[in-house]
């Protein structure tokens, strides 16, 4: 199974892993989840969708990253998949 | 024009997300030394959709690229497409690293429709200090930065918090910079809690001409902003100067608490004014 990963476990980033899969998934973990889980969920929605991938699962820990620090860790993470 | 440029670790979305509210002149976005190589492709993203998302960004946008030799500088160039990007960093520039730039930055801007790149040549070897007249004289290049830690590796040499061993290259920077009308950058100061060594260090490089320096922390800014802009008696002599050249229309020279003044004088009272609004001290 192909994995990447990308980021940090610190402040204000987030470490995300892309593994292979026979569907899409995304786990969020987030410090401010209570607050922000929908728009991370669809900052990584969007993400996924601009680089045409999917049967991916996405685990997310996020220490309050951005989201275009959250999409560019996503983007790096797949890169290394693949 | 600027007195401050802070380095930002490019791989750093904490400092990066506070970019735009630092003291700073502007901000090095930096993909070189700060990054480790097995982040490269990181910090490439993170910056490049930072300068893309549409948030409000410094006011003067600088990026580090990798040396022109280096496996990342063809992938580092690709970020200037976001179009938000001032300056060009280039680090260890020699002649003929600066060629290649050039050729680089040349093509991209045809094929992608972008305007010309201006570049700031950061010099860190004998070699660079040696072809820095040439180096100044290039129409891209509008300031040379000094990196004084590379040069004293490269002459096998220690820095010292005097910068004697640094003196020549100083003068050698700020020299070619005059004769150009481009702007010198001082080498930043590595040592982050010694504001008073810091002090001295931003004192001796204004004194010998400089007219900004780097930093490699938020808390040097202060202090180097400070220093490097018009004091507040230099910009009341300029005010004088400019109100006296008003009332003696048509007279070469005049008189000011009893010193001649003349042309150099009325020139650097007009660059003081300048620099005071520019900075926003008046």
């Amino acid at each position: 199974m192909k994995v990447g990963t990308a980021g940090s476990k610190e402040s204000n980033d987030c470490f995300i892993t892309v593994k292979e899969s026979n569907d899409t998934k995304i786990i969020i973990e987030s410090i401010v989840a209570a607050f922000f889980y929908d728009q991370i969920k669809a900052t990584i929605e969007e993400t996924l969708k601009e680089l045409e991938v999917s049967n991916v699962i996405v685990v997310v820990e996020d220490k309050g990253a951005l989201d275009y620090t959250i999409k560019s860790r996503l983007i790096s993470a797949i890169k290394r998949m693949r | 024009m600027f007195r401050s440029l802070l380095f930002i670790p490019g791989n750093n979305p904490s400092m990066i997300q506070n970019a735009d509210i630092f003291m700073a002149d502007g901000i090095i976005f930096d993909l070189e030394d700060s990054v480790d190589i097995s982040e490269k492709d990181n910090a490439r993203n993170l910056i490049y959709n930072y300068l893309t998302d549409g948030t409000t960004h410094p006011s003067l946008v600088v990026l580090r690229i990798n040396p022109v030799d280096s496996d990342f500088f063809e992938k580092d160039l690709k970020l200037i497409n976001c179009n938000k990007i001032d300056y060009i960093l280039l680090p260890k520039t020699e002649i003929k690293s600066l060629m290649k730039l050039e050729d680089r930055l040349q093509k991209i801007e045809e094929a992608c429709g972008l305007k010309a790149l201006k570049i700031i040549a950061l010099v860190e070897s004998a070699k660079s200090i040696i072809e820095i007249d040439e180096i100044a004289k290039h129409n891209r290049v509008e300031a040379i930065l000094l990196g004084a830690e590379d040069l004293c590796n490269d002459l096998e040499i220690s820095r010292s918090n005097q910068g004697q061993e640094i003196l020549f290259a100083r003068s050698k920077v700020i020299y070619a910079c005059a004769s150009n009308n481009i702007i010198s950058i001082d080498t930043p100061n590595t040592n982050i809690n010694d504001e008073k060594l810091l002090e001295e260090d931003c004192l001796i490089a204004k004194n010998l001409g400089m007219k900004a320096k780097t930093s490699i922390h938020p808390s040097q800014l202060d202090i180097i902003n400070n220093i490097f802009s018009p004091s507040i008696e230099e910009i009341d002599w300029a005010k004088k100067v400019i109100e006296l050249k008003n009332i003696n229309k048509g007279k070469g020279a005049f008189s000011l608490n009893g010193k001649m003044i003349d042309k150099p004088l009325i020139l650097k009272a007009e660059k003081i004014i300048e620099k005071a609004k520019k900075y926003k001290l008046i």
